[in-house]
């Protein structure tokens, strides 16, 4: 089980980040846990001020840019 | 009948049904109206469109994907020097900020985990009016200087409001967030002078191509104007050089590419127009075609116009509705506009900075906005004044960043940028008004 975070106010790339990493998730096929987290305040807790960001398992991954589905998947592995 | 549930419904049907049944053609102000709006929505898709906007789109795209953001971030991170941080702050929207949801979370981090108050309020105010896209849409539409003076005064009263939000509230600069901020790590897949020479020549397609024709027939500028296909063919078949040889593009595709348009402009000479539209399209088949940083860049630039063009086509509808093309009349009535904000009076200028700070636009709805209203009879320091307040604040952003840094530091910048909007279109309008 994996828990996935989708840190970003709500724009468009924050939107394709989130459709990517799931379609990444289900290619691989493992469970995972999406949640958005769009309070600007949360966003920098995490120390991350270029959304889009991806955080699994408490680890920011993904800073500033959405990766295709590809890349990933390298990720989640 | 569930009403909790259909009363929604009811409510959209019942006023639509108002709507039509009061609807009121016939009126020739409104019938007039509807006429300016289809007017300046066409004279937007002619003129500006596959020319201006497309490029703009492709090179936002470009700065996105080839620029490294983090190599910015450096010098606004906590140990930057701050000199530098605010000199980087004021300028860096350029790079950093094309989509204006981008400004706040950046914000927030240059406060909380990096150079400081100052330094992040610079930025904020300077952001949405320097990004690409807005700066070539102004100058564009709304003349050379106009667009110059945006910038400029952008990022000049940025430092001004900056230093000053650090002065007020520098007893309370002390807590820092404790979290480090994560940095993309920056990839370095080329040298500087290839990136630079792949920007300088797509930035020369859209000069060249958007050349006016100046005023007299003589001199460096017309020589230009007229030689100006010839100098935006020669810099596209260096953009299909560059693109081949720096960034991996087949150099098939690329003539592929390359072959309609030849076709299109030597067949159609005098609408250069076709051979422009062949060339955006066979660049989107072989960048979308691809792989990597290409296929990337097409994903950005594609973004960019998914989103913001049919905002500005709506924002040309609404204010062609309301204001009418320059010279004509729409809903509103131009005397309005100039008793309001006609003229370069301190009162005007005031106004225009109030109304843009608390307004909403969706981003570059300011340009037909503005450009109604100037044609209405709005004077040019007003105009300036509504472009510095207006992308910068909005009654949103400001529910937002009270949530960020509590409402007196929000108050006080709201106040900052508002003051600073109106001393910069009094000095604007006296000038050239």
């Amino acid at each position: 089980m994996k828990t996935l975070q989708i840190l970003g106010t709500g724009c468009p790339k924050c939107k394709k980040l989130a459709e990517n990493t799931e379609a990444a998730a289900k290619e691989l096929g493992v469970e995972y846990d999406l949640v958005k987290i769009t309070d600007i305040n949360a966003i920098m807790g995490f120390g991350v001020m270029m959304t889009p960001a991806l955080v699994v398992d408490g680890q920011v991954k993904v800073v500033g840019k959405v990766p295709d589905v590809a890349d990933l998947k390298k990720l989640l592995a | 009948m569930d009403w909790k549930k259909e009363w929604k419904p009811l409510a959209i049907i019942t006023a639509a049904f108002l709507a039509c049944f009061y609807l009121p053609v016939g009126i020739p102000r409104f019938d007039n109206a509807v006429k300016e709006s289809l007017y300046l929505v066409k004279w937007y898709a002619q003129e500006h469109v596959v020319l201006c906007l497309v490029p703009a789109f492709f090179i936002a795209g470009a700065i996105s994907v080839f620029i490294s953001q983090a190599s910015v971030m450096k010098y606004l991170g906590a140990g930057a020097n701050k000199i530098l941080a605010y000199g980087v702050a004021s300028v860096s929207g350029a790079i950093l900020a094309v989509c204006s949801c981008t400004v706040l979370p950046l914000f927030a981090g240059i406060w909380r985990m990096g150079a400081g108050l100052g330094p992040a309020t610079a930025f904020l105010y300077s952001g949405p009016a320097i990004n690409v896209l807005a700066i070539v849409l102004t100058a564009r539409i709304l003349g050379m200087e106009l667009g110059i003076a945006r910038a400029v005064g952008a990022i000049g009263f940025s430092v001004v409001i900056g230093l000053l939000m650090h002065l007020i509230f520098r007893k309370e600069e002390t807590q820092k967030a404790i979290a480090q901020a994560a940095m993309p790590t920056p990839e370095v897949p080329r040298p500087l002078w290839q990136t630079a020479a792949y920007f300088a020549s797509m930035v020369a397609i859209l000069v060249f191509a958007n050349w006016g024709k100046p005023e007299s027939d003589t001199g460096l500028w017309y020589a230009i104007y007229s030689a100006k296909w010839a100098i935006t063919a020669i810099s596209a078949v260096g953009f299909g050089v560059i693109l081949t040889a720096w960034f991996h593009l087949p150099w098939w595709k690329v003539v592929l590419a390359a072959i309609p348009t030849v076709i299109l402009a030597a067949l159609f000479p005098h609408k250069p127009i076709l051979a422009f539209a062949a060339a955006s399209i066979g660049l989107s088949v072989i960048t979308s075609t691809s792989d990597g940083e290409m296929g990337e860049w097409f994903g950005v630039t594609w973004g960019f116009a998914k989103q913001i063009l049919p905002l500005l086509l709506g924002g040309v509808l609404v204010a062609g509705a309301l204001l009418g093309r320059p010279g004509m009349e729409g809903l509103i009535p131009n005397a309005w506009v100039t008793w309001a904000v006609g003229g370069n009076s301190l009162a005007s200028n005031f106004l225009a900075a109030l109304i843009g700070a608390f307004m909403y636009f969706a981003t570059l709805t300011e340009v037909p906005i503005l450009q109604g209203l100037i044609g209405s009879g709005m004077g040019k320091g007003p105009a300036l004044a509504l472009l510095l307040a207006g992308p910068a604040l909005s009654l949103p952003s400001m529910l937002v960043l009270n949530s960020i840094m509590g409402s007196k530091k929000t108050f006080v910048y709201c106040s900052l940028v508002v003051i600073m909007a109106t001393i910069t279109g009094i000095i604007f309008g006296a000038i050239w008004g």
